[in-house]
């Protein structure tokens, strides 16, 4: 009988800790079967958040570095820059990431590193509890925008793909999600271009995914699906914000 | 090679690229600039990399990167700064990762002044980073010391998998001496089988993480990093005596002070006091047993800081407040003179 679907090798046989409906799952595999696809396990060196995927240091088959808040492109600069010939990626949450940790993307950015962002964006910090991210959109519920995000108390969302595609280091910027079979289909498209940039030395390359988090969001897992569609694709459009590939 | 004459961060720059270290990681801030200036300098020439971070958060952090997939590294910065990375020292000692890390103290606190100050030394010796951890840390005197300590800091890292602090001062980093760089030893290091650099099928993978939410796990880790500092304590400290041997009365003192010291107890001498000096190179783990001995023959002690009075503490442990243990210091870039200790000796009166 031949195996028609199997956990990619990229990926280890543990438990996830996610919650129902979150799809972190989702893009955990993702990475894993462009591991396996590219053939790069062995020379990955991946480096975890502080956030909600903090433990995806256990879920990976490569090397692996726990960074501290925000400052996982950094950590990743440190490695890819005394191993060129590794593939090292992060995998960082917005709060993580566009928050904490603005500064170390937008140079990493600037730089060039040739280095593969997986960015998360649920839209608010979901390890601590449910609070503003930096994504969180206007009007929306948090635990510490109890009323709504009012951009005249709490600001504005900062939209990534948009803000890095003004970096002249970044070589692939790409906005996609996770919510529908199609949108899975082209997260994965648009991770293994992430990667093969950067093995192409081609600069940063950054992969924005619109993500779920019923948990938080105070909604079904089907319903999270739905929120990603109606709520956050008009605030976050999808598409290609920047690409020097040639691909 | 002969002897060439060098300012003090450039010897610590030198020495660091002759002991292996070709990725550098760093951040403009004065009174150690020169380190950064001279690494972007040599480093092409050598096949390294000398890399300007956006800020001192990142430049730890890129050392965080590096020293985890196995490389040597170093990173400089002077007391604000030092500050800003204790975050990123905090994990690189959670992980047990190599690296060297070097103050060039100015005076504070807050953005402080840019004259020498030993102020940083409790933050150094007591506190850089979060959590229960020590740094190890040594404490040149001179620029041939700037030298040798910075290639041994690099072993010592490795050997023991620890960040090493190297604690210098302005006036050290600027001040210019002749220095010889062959006099330097090298030690036997172990395989870095834990790093993170690409398994290429041919291991497990390696995790690099200070994340145990399991307490037990967590306690067992932290015991683990005690035992390596217990060996550290045992194998590694270091200080040098000057005239203790009858001493009556003992000057302790590190960096640029000692030298200002040695010069005042040569002089008490002179006038016929029995001083001596006491000074600690390595102020983490500290000479605390070399001073206990010396308690048992002198009747006093002075501290001699750029500061308020912050190694006088470890001073009044080792000797267990046996003995009366007094203090001069000087503080926001300021330097006591050698008329200053030496009157200080005299007024402390010590047995002739």
């Amino acid at each position: 009988m031949s195996v028609v679907f199997k956990k990619p090798n990229a990926m280890s046989d543990v438990p996830m800790h996610y919650c129902p409906g979150c799809t972190h799952g989702i893009v955990h595999r993702l990475v894993a079967e462009v591991l396996d696809e590219l053939g790069i396990e062995g020379q990955a060196v991946g480096v975890a958040p502080v956030g909600c995927a903090v433990f995806a240091y256990n879920y990976f088959e490569c090397d692996m570095i726990e960074a501290a808040h925000g400052r996982a492109p950094a950590v990743a600069t440190g490695v890819k820059r005394t191993h060129p010939d590794n593939v090292v990626f992060t995998y960082q949450g917005d709060g993580d990431l566009a928050a904490i940790g603005t500064a170390e993307t937008v140079h990493v950015g600037a730089r060039g590193e040739n280095i593969t962002i997986i960015f998360i964006n649920n839209a608010n910090y979901g390890m601590t509890g449910g609070q503003m991210a930096p994504t969180t959109m206007l009007g929306q519920v948090t635990t510490t925008s109890p009323y709504g995000r009012d951009k005249n108390i709490q600001g504005h969302p900062i939209h990534v793909c948009e803000l890095m595609a003004t970096l002249d280091g970044v070589a692939y910027a790409e906005r996609v999600a996770v919510n529908d079979v199609k949108g899975v289909r082209a997260t994965k498209k648009a991770i293994k271009k992430a990667f093969q940039a950067q093995i192409d030395k081609k600069g940063l390359s950054i992969v924005e995914i619109l993500s779920t988090c019923p948990t938080n969001w105070g909604l079904s897992p089907v319903e999270a699906l739905k929120f990603v569609e109606e709520k956050m694709k008009p605030v976050y459009p999808l598409g290609v914000y920047k690409d020097t590939t040639g691909y | 090679m002969a002897k060439v004459l060098m300012k003090g961060n450039e010897a610590i720059a030198e020495a660091a690229i002759k002991a292996g270290c070709l990725h550098y990681f760093g951040y403009p801030i004065t009174p150690q600039t020169e380190i950064a200036e001279y690494m972007a300098k040599r480093m092409p020439k050598v096949g390294g990399l000398c890399l300007q971070a956006e800020s001192e958060v990142s430049a730890i952090n890129m050392i965080y990167g590096a020293a985890a997939s196995g490389t040597r590294c170093m990173t400089s910065s002077s007391s604000p700064g030092i500050s800003l990375k204790s975050e990123g020292i905090s994990y690189i000692v959670g992980c047990d990762l190599p690296c060297v890390i070097l103050n060039v103290q100015r005076g504070g606190p807050g953005l402080g002044g840019i004259q020498p100050s030993q102020a940083d030394y409790y933050q150094a010796t007591k506190a850089l980073g979060h959590g229960d951890m020590h740094l190890f840390v040594l404490a040149p005197a001179s620029v041939q010391e700037m030298a040798e300590l910075t290639c041994e800091a690099f072993d010592i890292a490795d050997m023991y998998r620890v960040p090493v602090l190297i604690l210098a001062d302005g006036a050290l980093g600027q001040m210019m001496e002749p220095v010889d760089f062959d006099t330097i030893k090298k030690r036997d290091i172990p395989e870095k089988d834990w790093a993170a650099c690409g398994h290429g099928g041919k291991r497990k993978k390696n995790i690099l993480t200070s994340l145990f939410l399991n307490p037990e796990e967590l306690e067992n880790s932290v015991l683990a990093r005690y035992e390596k500092y217990k060996k550290i304590d045992e194998n590694e400290v270091r200080c040098e005596q000057f005239m203790t041997e009858d001493a009556d009365i003992v000057v302790v003192a590190y960096g640029i002070t000692s030298r200002i010291c040695k010069s005042a107890v040569t002089a008490a001498r002179a006038k016929g006091i029995k001083v001596g000096m006491l000074r600690p190179i390595t102020l983490s783990p500290f000479p605390a047993k070399e001073l206990k001995a010396l308690s048992e023959t002198a009747s006093k002690f002075l501290t001699v800081e750029l500061n308020m009075g912050q190694m006088i503490t470890d001073v009044k442990l080792a000797i267990e407040c046996s003995r009366p243990v007094e203090f001069l210091g000087r503080t926001g870039g300021s330097m006591m003179t050698v008329e200053d200790v030496l009157a200080k000796i005299e007024e402390m009166g010590g047995n002739k």
